[in-house]
């Protein structure tokens, strides 16, 4: 198949970016839509050129590393898919497809379609952990957890950490992320002495990296390629007022 | 460089009691003593991080380096099926000595008993602590832990989280480490490549690294420093591994005196989705249960291309089932992934490859039912068919063996200490616990056993004896030195201007290495590699063009410093293959079989663990450590 590819080129965070267009031909359908971009670099790279930065690593859809939008679509078209694991026989031939870096203020550009998510990591590290030294902890059977709460707890803790609901969110709100982790804390009887500061402390963290806040359009969850579900948000908001009582 | 004599430094005497022993012997530092010390951690997965939270937890001041965005996105995250651990909590007999035997026979008998039985003796411990940092294990009606069999072994000692347990172990890891990055005892460096070790008077004292966005080398200084910097999979370009899994890190502490273990054994896990074509990037793990209701087959006749639903019955080999009639589909790993390979050479392989077999439901489906088959392997299946784009219900599945992962790594102690004072090896980067083949859960096992419960002590014991230090208390000139040789490194590599693609070459390395140091070598397949790969150093070198600027966020250049390396393991590999002239656990060569054509060990010579050094210009030189078996019988493995 054919297609033709206008990807936002930007050097770096400084410099001002532009779409540019490339045309690719006689593309196997059943590649992954990275290794087509693998296809290109390596033409742009025999030209002389500079191939275009994304950021990949596991390519099995759970390290979080890939992500950027795909016609306006986070991880593009393919429901509860990340980018590494979408193929070309999702497109046309002939399909014009647009790629751009996820946008949001609190993700700065570090060069094409690489992002920087670091403020994730200042979320974690303001609250999102159990206080235990390693070695402190009692027999593990010790706590009986009831099975559909650590189910429940386990389907919240499968956020990939990707960004996708940032980049759908029309406030760039990072509530999704943080209310799943904050579920699954809430959810499991050992988060529960902490859970009080916790929600706080994330919550004030979002806040001040910029985040913007929920207005529950639920485009984050749809866009998701994990299907966090937005009852987490509920919760977080149930948490976050029972922490102010 | 002066000769090593490797004492393993394991504790003599009784087994059982042979780490609390050793523990108690170890230094202790109070935690205001502790907050004196700067400890370097490459690598931030499984035993990289856990240990840079229990050594801040500890007292100590950390920085910790991640080539990732972030820790959470470390390649541990891909882990599916479970963690081991000798809880008994099914009550079907497990214990420690148990759990310890299995590693050491599926290891067949060549790693290091302490070791083992202290990786056992932990593991229950770190269940308890990933349950109270919130790791969300599955869990019986009774609110239980749930527990499941793996990998043959007759106990169930599995703990899981769906497929998904090496992330939220590592998300556990992770949030332990992000307790300590706000109180600011741990200071994470993302996006950095270790590009060197500061050796000053023999001790590891700290490292050079490369700033990927910015391209800035830097030095730091350590009073210790630990590597977590993962397997080495990738030097068969084609892995299961992360794209950017890579052995800089480990290379370079070779390069520096550290040495380096087994180099050759490498595990090949015998159920992935098979190479497509020449631009796949990436293999696809799927489970190994699927052997459990799957059976394997070719056809008979050579260079057959009718489809598989037109072969009748009588003219299918299901090989497995034929040459192993007790076992059939569910041999271990290392049998099953030689049989395909032997198969496909046979030109019977199918596919458009030719490098592929069926892995076929149907009987499965026809006597237990499709909601059967989709109850079981359900979301297996429907990966199956994303990727492949066919129905397996239908349509057999093709697989492949795919290399997973290494079982050598840098030579350590019982201490987990290279044979550079100061510097310490954890989780796959090092050699110690899984002999010459590792058994299913167990990697998640020793990453965290090695992060959370050995290195701080042993950690702490060394530099108990060290005075802390800085880059101006060290001789003058060492760090700047070494960043001014990383930069003249980088711009040769820059320089050399060439016409060839980084990935181009890696592709063609990871073809030799995969051909004739793989799944099965030969001595005359060893000596071809060992002609092959100095002529792809020499294209590297002439050949490669690094596009850009090299103060940029430059993949390019990144990949060419990994491909570098990967090429000179890749030579050390077919040494340590070629010098084994035996063939043990996933170190087949072909010379060394029964007349049934299973690995035939020779105990007599090759109990040793051989650990190689470094040498700038000539081969390299082997040291060895011969290991005692005074716990177990030695056995040979049979599945007929």
């Amino acid at each position: 198949m054919n297609i033709n590819l206008k990807i936002w080129r930007q050097k770096d965070e400084k410099e001002k970016g532009s779409f540019k267009s490339y045309k690719l031909q006689n593309i196997d359908p059943n590649i992954s839509f990275l290794e087509m971009l693998d296809i290109l670099n390596n033409r742009l790279i025999k030209e002389k050129m500079e191939p275009v930065a994304f950021d990949h690593d596991c390519r099995e859809g759970i390290c979080g590393s890939c992500g950027f939008m795909i016609n306006g679509q986070p991880h593009g078209p393919q429901k509860a898919t990340t980018v590494c694991q979408l193929h070309m026989r999702s497109f046309n031939d002939e399909d014009e497809i647009l790629l751009e870096p996820f946008r949001a203020s609190s993700f700065k550009t570090v060069k094409d379609l690489s992002v920087d998510r670091t403020a994730f990591d200042r979320i974690i590290s303001s609250g999102g952990f159990i206080s235990v030294d390693t070695g402190d902890a009692e027999e593990a059977n010790s706590t009986a957890v009831d099975k559909s709460s650590a189910d429940e707890a386990f389907l919240s803790a499968a956020c990939i950490g990707c960004g996708a609901c940032v980049a759908a969110c029309k406030n760039s709100s990072a509530m999704l992320f943080t209310a799943a982790k904050v579920s699954q804390f809430a959810l499991l009887p050992q988060g529960d002495p902490e859970q009080k500061e916790r929600v706080q402390n994330m919550v004030a963290t979002m806040d001040e990296e910029g985040f913007g806040a929920c207005t529950n359009t639920g485009a984050c969850t749809a866009e998701c390629p994990k299907e966090i579900s937005q009852e987490n948000i509920a919760r977080l908001n149930r948490e976050f007022i029972k922490s102010q009582l | 460089m002066k000769d090593f004599y490797l004492s393993s430094k394991a504790p003599n005497g009784d087994l059982h009691t042979a780490w609390t022993r050793h523990k108690e012997s170890l230094h202790k530092l109070s935690k205001e003593e502790a907050n004196k010390y700067k400890i370097i951690i490459i690598g931030t997965g499984l035993a990289g991080a856990s240990a840079a939270a229990t050594l801040a937890e500890k007292g100590f001041n950390i920085d910790a380096f991640s080539y990732h965005e972030s820790p959470r996105r470390a390649h541990s995250i891909a882990a599916q099926g479970g963690i081991n651990a000798a809880k008994n909590y099914k009550h079907d007999g497990d214990s420690t000595m148990r759990l310890f035997y299995d590693t050491i026979k599926g290891g067949d008998f060549r790693s290091r008993e302490q070791n083992v039985y202290r990786l056992a003796e932990t593991s229950a411990n770190i269940i308890d602590q990933c349950v109270a940092q919130g790791v969300p294990f599955a869990r019986e009606y009774g609110g239980l832990l749930d527990n499941r069999s793996f990998g043959g072994v007759q106990v169930s000692r599995t703990f899981y989280a769906r497929g998904q347990t090496g992330q939220q172990l590592l998300l556990g890891a992770y949030s332990a480490l992000s307790r300590q990055l706000k109180k600011e005892k741990v200071k994470f460096f993302p996006r950095h490549d270790m590009l060197d070790i500061i050796v000053v008077n023999g001790k590891a004292k700290g490292v050079v690294t490369r700033n990927l966005l910015n391209g800035k080398i830097a030095s730091h200084y350590g009073d210790a420093v630990v590597l977590a910097t993962g397997g080495y999979s990738n030097v068969y370009y084609l892995s299961t591994n992360a794209m950017a899994s890579n052995v800089t890190a480990n290379w370079r502490a070779h390069r520096k005196g550290a040495l380096f273990a087994n180099p050759s054994f490498t595990q090949i896990h015998p159920t992935c989705i098979p190479v497509k074509n020449d631009f796949q990037s990436k293999l696809t793990l799927m489970s190994e249960s699927l052997r459990n209701d799957g059976r394997v087959w070719v056809p008979k006749q050579k260079n057959d291309t009718r489809k598989p639903n037109e072969i009748p019955e009588d003219e299918r080999d299901y090989y497995l089932e034929r040459i192993y009639p007790a076992f059939g589909n569910l041999v271990p790993r290392d049998v099953a992934s030689r049989r395909a390979k032997e198969v496909c050479d046979n030109g019977q392989g199918v596919g458009p490859t030719g490098f592929a077999v069926y892995l076929d439901f149907k009987r499965a489906i026809q006597k237990k039912g499709e909601d059967y088959v989709k109850e079981k392997y359900g979301n297996l299946f429907d990966m199956y068919q994303n990727i492949a784009d066919e129905n397996p219900y239908k349509t057999p599945m093709k697989i492949y063996p795919a290399v997973h992962y290494t079982m050598g790594g840098l030579w350590v102690d019982y201490n987990l200490m290279t044979t550079v004072p100061g510097l310490f090896s954890i989780g796959e980067s090092n050699f110690s616990d899984h002999g010459a083949n590792r058994l299913g859960a167990s990697a998640l096992m020793q990453g965290l056993a090695d992060g959370y419960f050995i290195a701080p002590h042993t950690v702490s014991d060394y530099l108990s004896k060290e005075t802390p230090g800085n880059k101006n208390t060290e001789a003058p000139g060492v760090f700047e030195e070494a960043v001014r040789n990383t930069e003249k490194e980088i711009d040769k590599i820059m320089n050399i201007k060439g016409d060839t693609v980084v990935d181009e070459i890696h592709r063609e390395l990871g073809k030799v290495v995969w051909d004739k140091v793989g799944m099965s070598r030969n001595g005359h397949s060893l000596k071809e590699a060992l002609d092959l790969i100095p002529k792809l150093k020499e294209k590297f070198w002439n050949n490669v063009f690094i596009p850009g600027n090299k103060n940029d966020y430059n993949q390019e250049l990144e990949k060419a410093l990994r491909l570098k390396d990967f090429i000179e393991l890749a030579e050390l590999m077919a040494f340590d293959a070629l010098d084994r002239n035996e063939s043990c656990g996933a170190h087949f060569r072909e010379e060394f079989q029964t007349k049934e054509n299973e690995a035939k060990r020779n105990d007599i010579e090759f109990m040793y663990v051989a650990a190689w050094q470094y040498k700038k210009d000539g081969e390299p030189k082997l040291f060895k450590e011969s290991l005692e078996y005074k716990n177990v019988k030695l056995k040979t493995r049979s599945y007929k």
